[in-house]
């Protein structure tokens, strides 16, 4: 039937045209979310930073190393995974790559004959491992998009008591790092036991401080109340980091997806028109060849009756404005 | 000219405060108030629930109140870090006045509601810094 291929075409064209609408408004949300959350994980740096310098000054004072959070078990039975990830798809391979990183860290510890103990942070991970039926521990979501402190307190709080409570011997933290605009890589992070201070003063420069601090209480009080903030404050690094991470991965992904869309409008859109011409052109085929049999063969009358079926005017006019190359 | 102290209120979001000051007055857990001028010896402790009291050279004085944190000096630069403080003028002082109600009437039926007694001192040291 003519024209019902045009209509097809026309119809997809529109369906991908509002697809592409969406794609190309999600690409611009992404692109602005992803310069906030730059920010924020810039202004989180000082406190990540000085509280580690602060750990190196406790440990030139000569703190005592004997914390809970410290303790490093004997022989390590379980394995904690804190496992990053947004609360939403459309972001590429963004929540795939974690997820894979984490399934296959999570039966490399099973093959060792461990067990684990998954604490799922956003929505996508956790419907992964609860559809395959992993036991999940502790699942939270609904912050991804702009995690806050309090969020972090509260991952880093039930996950240290699992560790205290000598439930679990390691917790392993896997997350996307914000490297640049172009560059986020999965990473596998040991959270704890917290690697001692003596090694955390070795890994930062040492800032050539005199070690003749005054502390108070004491330098264990201080370490005490000081490693739960220093496990909040490196999730929440890891956390802002995963948000950055999120949304640029969704900008390039729905960036794709418009690229993808515009193609798809171009080259359906030359179907169409060929379909349209198709459909013209067998249309005034028909026409003529009906009228040829209607009037016998005669060549002025064919004219006449294809000129008034085609514009319903007079047909002198057309035989005149152009009869298609037929000689008077 | 007296050397300067340069103070810094850093809290996990970001860097809430950064000016300089003649004398910082801090109470630390050891119930004791503790002011620091230029030239102050290195120094590392745990803060109480209290203010802290920055004295600018020309004679202001900003107040915050710190729930918890800690206070570093060394090379006359003192870095406050708290995961929970506010400025004087951040307070909501009806909110405070609220919660002081509310947590002073569950007090007063349960003495030892630990909760209620925490939310008490959180909310008179909000009051207390809103009205410096």
């Amino acid at each position: 039937m003519p024209g019902g291929k045009e209509r097809e075409l026309r119809r997809r064209i529109g369906s991908i045209q509002s697809t592409k609408k969406i794609t190309r408004a999600m690409e611009l949300i992404a692109a602005t979310r992803v310069v906030k959350a730059m920010q924020r994980a810039n202004a989180a740096r000082p406190y990540a930073r000085l509280i580690t310098s602060v750990i190196e000054d406790l440990a030139a004072g000569g703190a005592e190393v004997n914390h809970p959070l410290l303790r490093q078990a004997d022989e390590i039975r379980n394995v904690g995974f804190i496992i990053i990830t947004g609360d939403r798809g459309l972001a590429g391979a963004y929540n795939t790559s974690v997820i894979r990183t984490a399934e296959r860290q999570v039966m490399g510890h099973v093959a060792e004959g461990k067990g684990y103990s998954l604490c799922c942070v956003g929505r996508k991970s956790a419907s992964y491992f609860r559809f395959r039926n992993y036991r999940i521990d502790h699942a939270m979501s609904g912050f991804s998009d702009n995690p806050s402190y309090d969020d972090a307190r509260r991952i880093a709080e039930t996950v240290s008591e699992s560790f205290l409570s000598e439930a679990v011997d390691q917790v392993e933290l896997i997350y996307t790092e914000f490297v640049s605009m172009g560059t986020q890589r999965v990473v596998v992070r040991r959270f704890l036991p917290l690697v001692d201070t003596e090694m955390m003063a070795q890994e930062g420069k040492g800032t050539g401080r005199e070690g003749s601090f005054e502390f108070e209480p004491s330098p264990e009080a201080v370490l005490e109340a000081l490693l739960p903030r220093y496990t909040e404050a490196r999730l929440y690094g890891a956390l802002l980091d995963a948000a950055a991470s999120e949304h640029a991965n969704r900008q390039r992904a729905m960036k794709a997806a418009t690229d993808n869309a515009e193609e798809l409008i171009t080259k359906l859109s030359r179907a169409m028109n060929q379909a349209r011409q198709d459909a013209i052109t067998t249309e005034i085929m028909e026409i003529v060849g009906g009228a040829e049999a209607l009037s016998g063969g005669d060549a002025s009358d064919v004219e006449a009756a294809l000129a008034s079926m085609l514009t319903g005017t007079d047909a002198s006019e057309l035989t005149t404005a152009g009869a298609g190359g037929r000689p008077a | 000219m007296a050397v300067e102290l340069d103070v810094e209120l850093v809290s996990p979001e970001e860097v809430t405060y950064s000016g300089s000051a003649e004398m910082v007055i801090v109470r630390t857990v050891e119930e004791g108030d503790i002011a620091f001028q230029a030239g102050h010896v290195p120094f590392l402790g745990v803060l109480a629930p209290w203010s802290v009291d920055v004295l600018r050279p020309g004679g202001e004085r900003d107040t915050f109140a710190v729930h918890r944190g800690f206070v570093e000096v060394s090379h006359n630069k003192v870095t406050i870090l708290s995961d929970v403080s506010e400025a004087a003028g951040e307070i909501d002082v009806t909110r405070a006045e609220a919660a002081r109600q509310r947590a002073s009437e569950a007090l007063s039926a349960d003495v030892d509601d630990a909760g209620a007694a925490a939310a008490l001192e959180r909310a008179e040291l909000r009051l207390r810094v809103a009205a410096a």
